[in-house]
């Protein structure tokens, strides 16, 4: 019999990965921090040196929304290009393993389709700027009485279309899809967050932090950040249903400082300038109130789960070094634990890597 | 009471962390490799790059004293019977004086000898050139990383689980590997014939020079006795080498034991309650030998620790060791077992089923129908279906109808179709 290798050699797919400055945090991967970071600042609140780059792109934005590239359409194409040369990466890489391959398949798709074509061609349209793949809490505006009554009551089909699907996701798809599923559907399968995390961060994932300490940290802040986005939406309705009321005034500025503090200075600059440093999933995981909220219905209402095959661990450590949300899978796979953990985004990458055949996300 | 475990290897570990969990005992571990308890099979994760020596290890370095774990980085070097106290003659049976190298001593009341395994090497000419060596304990891996340098070509000696995972390391570093295997087929002790081909042919594949049949004669160093340089096959064949990693098994470590009195033949003889010939004395893991022999995994190990746990405070009874099970990894192809598949296994004992791309096999083995084993190549298998239907002896009709419950893969991977 004839045996031909067609197989990469997944088993060398981190050869060396420790030994890379790259990495593990040597002095390139500072420098890719700082660049990284300069960018986003200079997105967020000092885009005039941008203005040439974006200019550049004016054929791309008068093709697709029929206006002048602003720094945002640069940012917008400069995020996709970074998924899809990544995103071939991460297909090459994890070309023998389906769950990988579909996965970033689609969140290619979804981040092309729903974050960068269709926003730009409703711009286009003159219709509002809609992404369909984002939901509070993670936008929340979304949920705003401004935003929702305009689109609900709005005669215009598309917009009606708009506040329909904003509000059947949030509130019927997510927790279902959740429950079936686990967060995974939405962080590593739709979310744009998710598609840099998943395919830019794929080579950082290792920097994340395991310990104890970290993880409570973790659960402090996401839920405070989860508690402060709630009090927002809540504050905003208020002063909505009740202008006359004294907290009124004050709505719109919290509203501020929340986009100002963790909409872009923790999503964006800390989130993904922070890659090279701590792991592709630091908004995820300390941050995004959206992951907080399927987190918690992944720990108390899901079938979701890991499963750890018996007694089979040999507590080698890859699953947990490879875990970009710095689960520390192997305390629960060497004692024949399943894991259950709020902040698993389910990007499965653990059980493969496990050399042992020990792990497999199930829905139970 | 004062509990002296020898060793931090999982065997000692486990223990010490089931006596805590099970009483207020005084616990020490002292061990010499180590200051912490790591993963001895993630060696070689280590030696590739995939893992600092730190993420090797299972507990934060908290763990321990959170715990009420004493650890000491010390040899024992030797046991003897305490005269500090007790009867008339300043004798207390069944108490001890554990002596450390650098001089400290510790009273025990009880004392387990978690000693663990060292390489087993037949006194080869050559073998302790500058450029040979083992794989099996953290020295080793210091070790690799200075041999490696500037090296060129290596042989691994022993087609065991130690010798792939030596030349999957040697290979990865980018040196041309060479094996020596005493079997015509790799792991053919073990494997049947149809798997031990195609793992045979997979290493092959992965560029490694895989000699069958071949024993290592004599390794022999360079001009003026310097490192390693050529090694000779028992065929008399030369290859060249500038490092030789010798994975020729592993034997119990029991110095300390044969001169602390223990009874000892290949290991330190135990019953199945682990006790050893001196009263309050208890051995477990690699180094631990019961009237059926030696069991040297981790995962027996690990079972060992817990029981003996359960034996020291609560009196338990004898270890039953559950239906066999093992799994290891031959460059790309993960091997899961569960129960007896004889290396003998043929159409008539057993189902055989193979994919080629990728290379997938499984193989049923039965007695008069009676499912007795069931191991999987390239296809992940879940423990407890496949121990389930061997311990309740199901046939091989059922077994084949559900194949499907027991298999373990990610999901989204073609089925397995016996
Ligand atoms: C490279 C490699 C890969 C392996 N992979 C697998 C695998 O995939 N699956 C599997 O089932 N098994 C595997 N094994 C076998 C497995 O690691 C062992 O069975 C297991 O580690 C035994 O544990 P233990 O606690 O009995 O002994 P050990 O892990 O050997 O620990 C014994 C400890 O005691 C210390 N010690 C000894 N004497 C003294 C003394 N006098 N004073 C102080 N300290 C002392 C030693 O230094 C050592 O640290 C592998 C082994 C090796 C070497
Ligand atoms: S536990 Fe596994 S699946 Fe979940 S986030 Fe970590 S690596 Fe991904
Ligand atoms: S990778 Fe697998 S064998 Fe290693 S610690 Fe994790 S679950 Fe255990």
């Amino acid at each position: 019999m004839n045996y031909i290798e067609l197989t990469v050699p997944d088993s060398m797919r981190n050869h060396g990965t420790m030994w890379s400055r790259w990495k593990s945090r040597g002095v390139p991967a500072y420098l890719l921090a700082l660049l990284l970071t300069g960018f986003y600042v200079l997105v967020y609140w000092f885009p005039e040196p941008l203005a040439p780059l974006a200019s550049l792109l004016d054929p791309l934005a008068q093709l697709l929304r029929g206006s002048a590239a602003d720094r945002w359409f640069l940012y917008g194409t400069v995020y996709t290009i970074a998924v899809f040369v990544m995103g071939a990466r991460m297909l090459l890489r994890y070309r023998t393993q389906r769950y990988h391959v579909y996965r970033t398949l689609t969140l290619m798709t979804v981040q092309l389709m729903m974050s960068y074509l269709i926003p730009a061609l409703l711009a286009r349209m003159g219709s509002k700027e809609f992404y369909f793949s984002y939901f509070w809490p993670l936008k929340p505006e979304y949920l705003f009485p401004s935003n929702i009554s305009a689109l609900v009551q709005s005669d215009n089909g598309l917009l009606m279309f708009m506040g329909f699907w904003t509000i059947t996701m949030t509130v019927v798809a997510t927790p279902v899809l959740t429950y079936f599923y686990g967060k995974r559907w939405y962080c590593s399968w739709v979310c744009g967050c998710g598609a840099l995390a998943e395919t830019a961060g794929d080579p950082f994932r290792q920097n994340s932090d395991k310990t104890l300490s970290a993880w409570k940290i973790e659960r402090w802040m996401v839920h405070s950040v989860l508690a402060s986005v709630v009090s927002v939406t809540g504050l905003i309705w208020w002063a909505n249903v009740d202008p006359a009321s004294p907290i009124a005034p004050y709505a719109q500025d919290a509203n501020k400082v929340y986009g100002f503090l963790i909409g872009s200075v923790f999503s964006g600059v800390i989130g993904v300038g922070f890659y090279p440093l701590m792991g592709a999933r630091v908004w995820c995981r300390f941050g995004c109130p959206m992951a907080a909220v399927l987190g918690l219905i992944q720990k108390y209402a899901s079938r979701f789960r890991i499963t750890t095959n018996g007694s089979q661990c040999i507590s080698c450590g890859n699953c947990s070094t490879y875990c970009e949300m710095g689960i520390d899978v192997r305390a629960y796979a060497q004692r024949g634990e399943d894991i259950k953990r709020a902040s698993c985004v389910g990007c499965g990458v653990c059980a493969t890597v496990c050399p042992r055949g020990v792990l497999k996300l199930e829905n139970h | 009471m004062r509990i002296v475990i020898i060793g931090n290897g999982v065997a000692g570990i486990t223990a010490a962390r089931y006596l805590r969990k099970l009483s207020d005992h005084e616990i020490i571990v002292v061990s010499e490799e180590a200051p912490y308890h790591f993963s001895r099979p993630a060696m070689m994760y280590v030696s590739m790059g995939h893992m600092t020596y730190d993420n090797t290890k299972p507990y934060e370095d908290w763990f321990w004293k959170k715990n009420r774990i004493e650890l000491v980085h010390d040899a024992v070097s030797a046991i003897a019977p305490s005269f500090s106290s007790g009867d008339e003659e300043g004798f207390s049976p069944g108490k001890y004086v554990v002596a450390m190298l650098r001089g400290e001593t510790i009273d025990a009341d009880t004392i387990i000898f978690a000693t663990g395994s060292e390489p087993a090497w037949f006194g080869w000419t050559g073998e302790h050139l500058p450029g040979v060596q083992a794989y099996v304990h953290k020295s080793d891996l210091e070790a690799l990383e200075r041999n490696v340098q500037g090296a060129r070509n290596a042989v691994v000696v022993g087609g065991g689980l130690i010798g792939v995972e030596a030349a999957e390391v040697l290979h990865a570093r980018g040196l041309h590997v060479t094996m020596l295997v005493r079997e015509s087929g790799f792991y053919r002790r073990v494997f049947p014939a149809e798997e031990s081909d195609i793992i045979t042919k997979h290493i092959a594949a992965q560029g490694i020079d895989l000699r069958l049949s071949t024993e290592l004669d004599r390794i022999v160093g360079g001009e003026n006795g310097g490192r390693v340089d050529h090694v000779i096959t028992s065929s008399g064949e030369r290859i060249q080498a500038d490092v030789v990693i010798l994975a020729t098994g592993v034997k119990p470590t029991i110095d300390l034991a044969k001169q602390s009195g223990l009874n000892t033949d290949r290991g330190i003889l135990i019953n199945d309650r682990f006790e050893t010939s001196l009263p309050n004395v208890f051995a477990i893991g690699d180094c631990a030998q019961f009237e059926h022999g030696v069991e040297q995994l981790w995962y027996t190990a690990r079972a060992h620790g817990e029981h003996v746990a359960r034996v020291i405070i609560e009196g338990a009874g004898p270890y039953v060791r559950g239906t066999y099970f093992n799994s290891a990894k031959f460059f790309e192809l993960e091997w899961q077992v569960y129960g007896e598949i004889p290396a003998d296994s043929d159409s008539t004992t057993s189902e055989y089923w193979s994919e080629l791309q990728p290379i997938r096999c499984l193989r049923i083995a039965h007695r008069n129908g009676v499912v007795i084993g069931i191991h999987g190549i390239g296809v992940r298998l879940r423990q407890d279906v496949c121990t389930t239907w061997i311990d309740a002896g199901a046939t091989i009709e059922v077994v084949r109808k559900n194949i499907q419950s027991a298999v373990f893969d990610p999901e989204f991977t073609r089925k397995v179709t016996v």
